[in-house]
């Protein structure tokens, strides 16, 4: 069924209650498959989505051992942007934006795409000039950036304050006008939608148990509901890709680590832009319903666990009431947290695995869910042409061995300070 | 929150330590670069147990090594031998 205001106004006049299901589940799966991807987060169902629509490939499962998004998809605090450095992370990320942009309409699904505004603070000159060196390869890259002075940080963000006397002052920020937050369940929902209705398989509460591999090349999954042939298989899964991978005998160069997220009770609109203190890290935003939205930096340790520590929390507050400190006011009502999956140098990786027909999407920790629409596009067209597309190349698994590393910060093989 | 058990202070908040990853043998320093990038990069990220070095910079400033739990944060007891590598 198409949404529309015209079905909108049928099914509110039988009150409600002859919705259809957002996705047909399959009743029975067949006994093998083209591709089957393990993993239905906004990243694999992405590539089933466009490996029907862009690809014509419809012979397609993707598989959950949970929910569909219940990863970190539904768990992140929706903030997309494509300010990166380096070109590798920069150009993905920016393509990203470019499917945002159009993506509601082309799945027919509100993705509530607000393009309103990265703000990224910097806090003495020094880091303003690297900021303006980030902005300029930005633009030169096709992207709208700039450097906004303190009395243009204010006037776009009145409840902002920018005490001369802060311990951390704010000396500049980073703009980018086309930053903004998405939805992300709707991600999830709307692109398991849009692939469903090509035919392809969905299911959930399924989880992968092992992969069926004949002299180095994977013929096939083992699930909880029996076995699957495969002809190509692409895991993921985010935070169990080591787990995944190491059914296939393949070490990854990533550790898992604790991310938190947090909400604060709902009020009016007081923040229109996504704003990031960098003094520490703590980020915010301002949902629909009218809840504060925040993130910071990780819990700083390997973990499983998804649950994180007070003191984390206390951090997160604490900085980005040094700029907000009307926050002072309101009271947190919810936090959760996702294991991040963050490869030794920061970047994801993504592409083939010394196993034949068997791929791998991973490690993009607590910054993939940007890339969503991008990844999906790029990995079905790897998946459905067989050669890498020049945006996955630089994420190839074997540049840690090769030294081709991606290390946007510089910070080396310390995943839990990335 | 963890309660981080300090061989030298009894069991202290995290936030008195900083992390210090994995405890791992590294190979000796001209071992192949393939070696190398076993030992630097490559993680088994175990539902279980790892080893692991914490610094207690907010107490007796010495680098520890613990066993955890990476699902329960649970720590558990590295016999002396285990305890001085
Ligand atoms: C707190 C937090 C905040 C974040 N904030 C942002 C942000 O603001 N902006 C941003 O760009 N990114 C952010 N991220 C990162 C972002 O959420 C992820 O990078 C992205 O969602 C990953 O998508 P995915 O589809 O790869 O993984 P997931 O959504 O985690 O999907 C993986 C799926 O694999 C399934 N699975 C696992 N094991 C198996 C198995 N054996 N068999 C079958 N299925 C299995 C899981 O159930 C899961 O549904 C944040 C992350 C966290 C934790
Ligand atoms: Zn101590």
């Amino acid at each position: 069924m198409k949404y529309s205001a015209f079905s909108l106004l049928k099914q509110a006049l039988r009150g409600h209650r002859h919705w259809p299901q957002i996705i047909e589940a399959p009743t029975k799966l067949r006994p093998g498959y083209d591709i089957v991807i393990v993993g239905a987060g906004g990243h694999g169902l992405a590539t089933a989505f466009y490996l029907a629509r862009n690809h014509d490939l419809s012979d397609v499962l993707v598989l959950d051992s949970g929910w569909i998004g219940g990863g970190n998809t539904a768990r992140n605090t929706s903030i997309v942007r494509s300010d990166y450095l380096l070109p590798a992370s920069f150009e993905l990320k920016n393509f990203a934006l470019q499917l945002w942009d159009s993506l509601s309409q082309e799945l027919n699904f509100n993705l509530m795409y607000s393009p309103r505004g990265y703000i990224d603070l910097a806090h003495s000159d020094g880091e303003l000039e690297h900021f303006m060196l980030r902005a300029n390869a930005m633009r030169l890259g096709g992207a709208e950036a700039s450097i906004l002075n303190r009395k243009q940080i204010t006037e776009k963000v009145p409840a902002i304050s920018l005490c001369e006397d802060a311990r951390f002052p704010v000396s500049g920020a980073l703009f980018q006008p086309e930053g903004g937050i998405v939805r992300h369940d709707a991600v999830a929902w709307g692109f398991a939608r849009g692939a469903s209705s090509s035919g392809i398989h969905i299911r959930q509460n399924c989880p992968v148990t092992d992969f069926d591999i004949d002299s180095g090349k994977v013929t096939g999954v083992r699930t909880a509901q029996g076995k699957i042939k495969a002809g190509k298989v692409l895991i993921s899964a985010a935070a169990a890709s080591s787990q995944l991978a190491q059914l296939a005998d393949i070490s990854l160069p990533l550790e898992v680590i604790n991310v938190q997220a947090l909400v604060t009770e709902p009020v009016k609109p007081v923040l229109d832009s996504v704003v990031n203190y960098n003094a520490g890290l703590s980020y915010i935003s301002q949902s629909d319903k009218g809840e504060l939205v925040l993130g910071g930096a990780t819990d700083g340790y390997s973990s499983y666990a998804r649950r994180g520590s007070f003191a984390r929390i206390e951090d997160t507050l604490a900085r980005a009431q040094q700029i907000f400190p009307m926050l002072s006011n309101l009271r947190l009502m919810r936090h959760w947290s996702g294991t991040a999956d963050i490869p030794m140098d920061g970047n994801a990786i993504v592409g083939a695995t010394a196993v034949e027909n068997l791929f791998i999407n991973c490690g993009w920790g607590y910054a993939g869910f940007k890339a969503t629409p991008a990844v999906g596009w790029s990995l079905a067209q790897l998946l459905a042409q067989n050669a890498v597309p020049d945006l996955l190349q630089p994420f190839a698994l074997e540049r840690f061995e090769s030294g081709a590393l991606i290390d946007d910060a510089g910070i080396g093989p310390y995943p839990w300070l990335h | 929150m963890l309660l981080i058990p300090c061989p030298n202070c009894g069991e202290r908040d995290e936030s008195e330590f900083d992390y210090g990853g994995r405890a791992l043998a590294y190979p000796v320093l001209d071992a192949s670069p393939g070696q190398w990038h076993e030992a630097l990069h490559l993680r088994t990220n175990p539902l279980g147990d790892i080893d692991e070095y914490w610094y207690h910079s907010s107490g007796c400033e010495c680098w520890i090594r613990l066993r955890r739990n990476l699902s329960t944060h649970k720590f558990s007891r590295l016999t002396s031998d285990e305890s001085n590598t």
